[in-house]
């Protein structure tokens, strides 16, 4: 082996090792971003893993959650939309408080899309629940229907939305698990918030990923879902509940 | 005398209707995705088939995507396709058509912000 040759391996492999940090943590995700022209498959369910024990007294997810998207406030809690809150848990009996994200689940089998008359609300083959608004006629059937209330009515009209984030009057919307984030294969903005200003409570991946690292969490630690008694098969998974 | 009157009136309409059509002013870019004849005749059809296949499919194709007319077309002045000569407003105000994408789709050209999450 010519040096040339073994100084071009040793690159490589310097570039590999910097790419993989740790079994199943990368910097780069690999395969993951999909091409535009491609449609969203079966073959990955998209979901969030969130560790209640590190999340603490921020708002972090729910503010950047609100900017990435443009939902903006107009000071009216009873009618102002929110795709993301944080909800607080406390035990009666000893007093002991717990904060959570909560939004849509992304449930297998959801609800709102059983209710919906018009089939706007719908679920993506990748497990992504959404609304279209071209059909939406805004009865709020999903809103009534969804056991975590995710869902908000668009009271007022809307001004300064995103280009990815098409938002009006008179329809319903609730969080999109960033699905324009995840066509491009980023992570959405809560997720990304979390790690970076937050207690680094929330995990984004594909639940059917074997290699993956959600997948391998969910299989190797406890985890449990919001009302798992209603048997919708969230893809929102909670550990420390 | 009749078919003289007639030719003289046709010609003045002709002549009224070029006066009040809208100027289209294109901002950027050499062509458009279509020839413009096809684009002036069924630029809708394009959008309504590639909405439902963003949406529902995640299919983000850039070429009939609404967010790609916008970039392109948006004034450099305003940075809309609304207003006065806005690009999608101008024509549809002279044909008296009334468009419902921006009561929830932005008519603003993205912004581009770098390091934002």
């Amino acid at each position: 082996m010519n040096p040339e040759r073994r100084q071009l391996l040793a690159w490589g492999a310097a570039a590999a090792a910097g790419a993989m940090l740790a079994p199943g943590l990368r910097l780069v995700e690999l395969a993951q971003a999909r091409s535009p022209e491609e449609a969203a498959s079966k073959l990955q369910r998209w979901g969030l893993l969130i560790d209640i024990a590190k999340c603490g007294e921020c708002d972090a997810c729910v503010t950047a959650c609100h900017e990435e998207n443009g939902v903006t406030s107009r000071g009216r809690p009873t009618t102002d939309p929110q795709w993301i809150r944080k909800v607080s848990l406390a035990d009666r009996q000893t007093g002991y408080v717990q904060t959570l994200p909560l939004m849509c689940q992304h449930c297998e089998h959801p609800p709102c899309v059983d209710v919906c008359p018009t089939g706007a609300s719908f679920k993506r083959a990748d497990g992504i629940v959404l609304v279209d608004k071209h059909t939406c006629i805004g009865c709020r059937y999903c809103v009534m229907a969804c056991p975590y209330a995710a869902r908000s009515f668009v009271h007022e009209a809307t001004s300064g939305q995103k280009p990815d984030v098409p938002r009006g009057k008179g329809t319903v919307e609730s969080c999109t698990l960033c699905v324009h984030r995840v066509d491009r294969g980023d992570t959405p903005a809560c997720v990304v918030a979390c790690n970076r200003d937050g207690g680094r409570a929330m995990a984004f991946g594909d639940l059917n990923d074997k290699g993956g690292v959600l997948y391998q969490r969910l299989r190797d630690e406890p985890s449990s879902q919001i009302r798992a008694d209603l048997a919708l098969n969230t893809g929102v998974r909670y550990q420390g509940l | 005398m009749t078919r003289f009157a007639a030719g003289i009136l046709a010609a003045v309409l002709a002549l009224a209707a070029q006066a009040g059509a809208p100027k289209v002013k294109i901002e950027r870019g050499e062509a458009c995705v279509a020839p413009v004849a096809e684009m002036r005749r069924d630029h809708m059809k394009m959008l309504f088939h590639q909405r439902d296949r963003t949406l529902r499919q995640g299919v983000r194709a850039p070429r009939f995507s609404l967010k790609g007319c916008v970039d392109c077309h948006a004034s450099e002045k305003t940075g809309s396709v609304l207003g006065q000569d806005g690009f999608c407003s101008s024509c549809h105000e002279y044909a008296a058509v009334k468009i419902d994408c921006f009561e929830c789709h932005t008519p603003q050209r993205a912004v581009r912000t770098a390091g934002k999450p």
